[in-house]
């Protein structure tokens, strides 16, 4: 991140402290004040990346037992609907960004702009998960344990409404149809465990882009108030930060799942 | 009071072992050899460390030297070398030989004589190379059951897997131990070396029976193992129905969840059962009588006994019709 | 500058008034005592049902007549005893209450770095433990602490979801502690105090926190798959969907073995204090206490599979793991080495605080030293799940955790309330308490090396473990009796207690140079003057008014920016 831009403050540790207004009473000067955040939002981010790690473990030892299972398995996943959610989480980030300078240069009108672009790209960007839970819900790709998924060990145990998609199973753009019925029991199982990752993985990702956007809410609202501006845009930075995460998550998710082949 | 703990060890090799069972398997005395190398050095490390408080406690207590003590150095590199590489050593050594031991007792000889272990909440099933099975066996349960028996001095390997949650096959005088992990088998070997019964104990929490998952462990020789092997192929419609109907009840475990002791267990205790009028959850009562004891065996969980969950599993297709009459004959006799 | 009669000057405790001047403050303190005092009722939770274990084994019921509902009742004893312990207790104890109450002092700040983070911190620990204690009332938590699947998942009843999600809140509690401890030893060190000019709790604070950020969010990862696993199916963990139980041991251990290093490490910093104070002299080898924390930090994640030599991981891990293990004794021995070489010509007095912390270097020894025979693949696999398990982690947790935390409550009871609790009452209750402890647990030992099983209900008569379990069940009386006369022995003295100075004890960290206790902002003038933190020719004694006071009083001290380190 470029944002050195640290304002003036004085260096006196010493006695009697004018204190700036937006410097918290425990803190010697701004520039501490700034540091102390920007620590303490790395290492949060750090927590991030390993809350999500177990997941990513478990994909990769599943992956890693069974690699025929996922790359047949993300052929059900739609890719372009992937892609789309890419492009716009990617968009978000770039506006977030761009929200950060404005705050930085005291340009608030053009950072409410970019603060309400981010937050319907996030919007945008639930609105398409939402079609592909929704799709994968009814055509019964769903996860080991989920009463109409139709990866069942016994084919005859898939519910009734769910059978003809077990007898033939298309895919998005009809490239091919396939029998799901009709694969071994034990790798039909496993396709549950992938969908059952797969939901862990973007749930979890999904969760985190609706704090994202509660953040994106809490900033704008402040914003309005024209709190923002050169001696303090901290949480439009930290904010920023995190939202990048939630992004660089997504851009390992995307090919990890949708695009095995 | 700890030293005065530890004194009968020094002991030790004057009477039976303090801290071990007994020894009666080949490999067990690399556990307890391994134990006492480790054992004593700690020892040493540890009477050294208390010798040493104590020691400065009373010399350098601050009523003899005042509240200023006299110089001395802050730190040595020499001295904290010393003690930080002569323990290392000493480790070195301790996982070098635990590491020996550890791959000794992992590789399965080849010819192995196979049982299989097949564990379930909340019992042990045994199942040789012959088609007999056998099952628990512990001696405060009196669960009638035969326990595992296996043959003096040959090589033993077991093949374990459970039926529904994890489980760990434990025998201390062997200084065995493994875990049962559903979806999976493990394995482990002995070769037994001293006649005897020796308790088997699940090691790994299974739920509410945990502490009843409780077997032992029957070494006999060779003859009697090859005896004992011919007695256990049973033609049941050779007994009395109440007797074949006891052998179908043990096979089948049914004691791990229903006592004939008069205590309630999962299931509600069966003497004196038969006859009797029950009340069910829904309100309504029934007499046991062989329809409701059929029934309960092939469809358990439809009429259930106030106070008990619907937690057995059904029985049908494991057991056959003259099975489940005889079983019917056993519990009419332990009317009193 | 030290005004004697502190009581009656403003200071944090009675600055401001009210329920909510308390539970909606930021003040560091007052958030320190309040973890304090939640610590210490979910500790009589915890001991309630340890004393419940205890009676259960002794006989209170029969083997062969012991019913299925009292069975659950030991399963559901055992399982909270030991998560309201390790989630509610240990692992708050030291860093929350302790450190939270001494951090910001021992680094002359007016308090860590995000003040309101940190009360955050704390209601969520609220919550987390509300929802334990709804567990309790909702079914018969009888996991084990543990929740290993498929057990937990798929065969026993719903109270598992609060407890797991309890844990998991709980588990960001923690995480927000730790990284406002990184952040606020980081960021907020006055510029004098450079990393090896400090405290050694500071540092063990600082490896604590490195786990509790780095750890936590692994645990609170895979809970949150166990609830999903339980209340969707989602066939990770689940055998019968084809998804693998011991994947969540991995999980579970790359967490809960660190967590282990959370419990101790700050209970060794509270020792380092302890020692240097009390034995009035620099502490031995200050630089290789410091580093060997963060040894164990670092060591602590590469471990977690000696949990699991029995497990079905594969044998090369085992033997990974085993070799890996024996890297975390070396550091830790090096710390008793150096406790001990620190009492040698040393001044030793034999006050409270001090008499817990010579425990902990005899019940250490023996935690740390037994620890050995479970690194050790060979004999590990015959003391797996055993009692001799049971009793090596009880002489860490409790003979050095807890003790440890004893041992710091005493010591900064003085800071905390203003009075000294330093009397025969006092160190009766400190003994029993050691002598109780060693009398439960040494039995164990035994016990579990003639294989006695954990969790277990009840023992068969032939099995010959009866002995054992009564002596450890008398052993347990006597330790709660030595823990109950030392809560009563701080009571007391909050209505009656003598008054303290300053600096009651000698000590040279920062912490003593404020009154006692502190006024709100922590420090009168600020910042203090920063030393060798061990350099105990820095005070002296003035005697039982005055207590230990600087040589150069504050008013001559040189302008804090000419102070020069001293070597």
């Amino acid at each position: 991140m470029s944002t050195t831009t640290t304002p003036e403050h004085s260096d006196d540790h010493g006695h009697g402290h004018d204190h700036p207004e937006h410097l918290a009473h425990h803190f010697e000067s701004l520039e501490q004040q700034f540091d102390a955040g920007k620590l303490g939002i790395w290492a949060f981010l750090l927590t991030e990346v390993l809350f999500f790690s177990a997941l990513f473990v478990a994909y990769t030892i599943y992956r890693g037992n069974y690699p025929e299972v996922f790359r047949f398995a993300s052929q059900f996943l739609d890719t372009n609907m992937g892609a789309l959610n890419t492009i716009v989480l990617l968009f978000s980030s770039f506006t977030i960004a761009w929200g950060v300078r404005n705050a930085m240069l005291g340009q608030t009108g053009l950072l409410k702009m970019n603060l309400v672009i981010t937050l319907i790209c996030a919007g945008g960007f639930m609105m398409i998960k939402k079609m592909e839970y929704e799709h994968k819900f009814h055509e019964g790709t769903l996860w080991a344990g989920h009463e109409n998924t139709i990866f069942r060990l016994d084919p005859n145990d898939v519910p009734e409404d769910m059978k003809h998609h077990s007898t033939a199973w298309d895919n998005r753009n009809g490239d091919f149809t396939m029998a799901v019925k009709d694969l071994d029991p034990e790798f039909r199982q496993k396709l549950g465990i992938f969908f059952g990752i797969y939901f862990c993985l973007t749930g979890l990702h999904g969760i985190h882009v609706l704090i994202g956007m509660i953040l994106m809410v809490w900033l704008l609202m402040r914003a309005m108030k024209g709190e923002f501006g050169p001696t303090n845009f901290n949480a439009i930075d930290f904010g920023a930060l995190y939202w990048h995460l939630v992004d660089l998550i997504w851009i390992f998710l995307f090919p990890l799942l949708y695009l095995i082949s | 009071m700890i030293p005065v703990a530890l004194l009968p060890t020094l002991l030790q090799h004057t009477q039976e072992d303090f801290w071990f069972p007994t020894q009666a398997a080949r490999d067990a005395s690399l556990v307890d050899e391994l134990y006492y190398f480790i054992f004593y050095v700690s020892l040493f490390a540890f009477i050294a460390i208390v010798l040493a408080t104590a020691i400065f406690a009373v010399k350098f207590r601050r009523s003899k030297v005042g509240l200023v003590p006299e110089d001395s150095p802050h730190h040595s590199t020499s001295i904290e070398i010393v003690w930080s590489v002569i323990p290392s050593l000493f480790m070195v050594a301790m996982f070098w030989y635990g590491f020996q031991d550890f791959v000794a007792t992992k590789q399965i000889p080849d010819n192995a004589y196979e049982i299989q272990v097949k564990a379930k909440k909340w019992d042990w099933k045994f199942v040789y190379p012959e088609g007999v099975e056998s099952f628990g066996g512990n001696i405060d349960m009196n669960d009638g059951g035969e326990g595992m028996v296996v043959p003096l001095g040959r090589t033993i390997s077991v093949r374990m897997e459970s039926a529904d949650v994890l489980h760990s096959f434990s025998i201390p005088n062997f200084r065995v131990k493994m875990d049962v992990v559903p979806g999976r088998y493990t394995y482990l070997w002995f070769i037994p070396t001293e006649l005897g019964e020796y308790p088997l104990y699940c090691t790994e929490y299974c739920g509410t029976r945990h502490s009843r998952m409780l077997g032992k462990v029957v070494v006999k020789s060779e003859e009697d193992y090859a005896v004992w092997l011919e007695d256990q192929v049973i033609d049941l419609a050779t007994l009395p129905p109440a007797e074949a109907g006891f052998e179908v009840w043990k096979k089948n475990g049914c004691a791990a969840c229903h006592s004939t002791a008069g205590v309630n267990g999962i299931g509600p205790f069966l003497n004196n059962r038969y006859g009797t009028t029950e009340t069910l959850t829904d309100g309504t009562s029934v007499t046991v009588d062989d329809n409701y004891i059929r029934e309960s065996i092939l469809d358990p969980n439809v009429k259930v006994v106030a106070g008990f969950s619907p937690v057995m599993t059904s029985f049908a297709g494991q057991l056959n019709d003259d099975e489940i009459s005889y079983l019917i004959a056993y519990l009419k006799s332990l009317n009193e | 500058m030290p005004s004697t009669n502190t009581l009656d000057r403003t200071n944090y405790l009675n600055a401001t008034k009210g329920f909510m001047s308390w539970f909606w403050t930021i003040d560091h303190k007052r958030l320190g005592l309040m973890y304090l005092w939640s610590v210490i009722a979910c500790f009589i939770l915890g001991g309630f049902y340890a004393m419940k274990i205890r009676l259960t084994l002794s006989g209170d019921v029969d083997f062969a007549t012991q019913t299925a509902e009292q069975m659950n009742a030991y399963n559901n004893a055992f399982t909270v005893h030991g998560a309201v312990m390790i989630f509610l207790v240990i692992i708050p104890s030291i860093p929350a209450a302790l450190g939270n109450f001494v951090v910001p002092l021992m680094l002359g700040t007016k308090d860590v770095a995000f003040p309101k983070l940190n009360r955050f911190s704390y209601h969520l620990w609220i919550i987390g433990a509300v929802l334990f204690v709804a567990t309790l009332f909702i079914g018969n938590l009888d996991t084990g602490w543990t929740f290993y699947p498929p057990y937990s998942t798929g065969h026993t009843d719903p109270s598992v979801i609060t407890a797991v999600l309890g844990a998991f809140i709980l588990g960001f509690s923690s995480i927000f502690t730790g990284l406002n401890f990184i952040v606020t030893i980081h960021k907020m060190r006055p510029p004098e105090m450079t990393w090896f000019k400090m405290p050694l709790f500071l540092w063990a604070i600082y490896a604590t926190a490195l786990i509790q950020i780095l750890a936590t969010p692994v645990i609170g990862i895979s809970l949150l798959l166990i609830l999903v696993e339980k209340t969707m199916q989602i066939g990770i963990f689940t055998p019968e969907l084809g998804g693998d139980p011991v994947f969540f041991q991995h999980l579970f251990w790359f967490y809960s073995h660190p967590a282990v290093y959370i419990m101790i490490l700050p209970g060794m910093g509270v020792m380092s204090e302890l020692i240097a104070t009390f034995c009035r002299k620099s502490i031995f080898g200050y630089k290789s206490i410091a580093l060997a924390s963060i040894a164990i930090a670092i060591f602590s994640f590469i471990v977690w599979g000696h949990h699991m030599f029995v497990s079905g991981q594969s044998e090369l891990m085992s033997v990974i793991f085993s070799a890996l293990t024996f890297s975390v004794a070396v550091p830790s021995a090096i710390k008793v080495f150096n406790w001990i070489a620190t009492m040698y010509k040393g001044s030793i007095a034999f006050t409270t605080p001090m008499l817990y912390g010579m425990s902990i270097i005899w019940l250490f020894g023996i935690g740390g030293l037994t620890g050995l025979f479970l690194a050790t693949l060979g004999t590990d696999v015959y003391f797996h799940d055993t009692y001799f398990v049971v009793a090596h982690f009880h002489y860490v947790m409790v003979g050095s955790a807890l003790f440890g935390f004893l041992g710091g409550i005493f010591y900064w009871w003085p800071k905390m309330y203003g009075v000294v609790v330093d009397n025969m009452a006092s160190k009766i209750a400190c003994l029993l308490a050691f002598v109780g402890f060693n009398m439960t647990f040494m039995p164990q030992f035994i016990g579990g090396s003639k294989g006695m099983p954990r969790r277990y209900a009840a023992y068969g008569e032939s099995a010959g473990f009866d002995g054992y379990n009564e002596a450890s069940t008398l052993g347990s009386m006597v330790l709660m009796t030595g823990l109950v006369l030392a809560l009563g022995s701080l009571l007391v003295s909050l209505k009656n207690g003598k008054k303290s100075p300053a600096n009651p004890w000698g000590g040279v960290t920062l912490e003593w140079q404020t009154p006692s206790p502190p006024p709100e902002h922590n420090f009168e003038i600020d910042p203090p003057v920063v030393g060798d933190p061990y350099d105990m020719t820095l005070v002296e004694w003035k005697g039982e008014e005055e207590g230990f006071l600087p040589v150069n009083p504050r008013a001559d001290a040189p302008c804090v920016a000419d102070v020069k380190p001293s070597a």
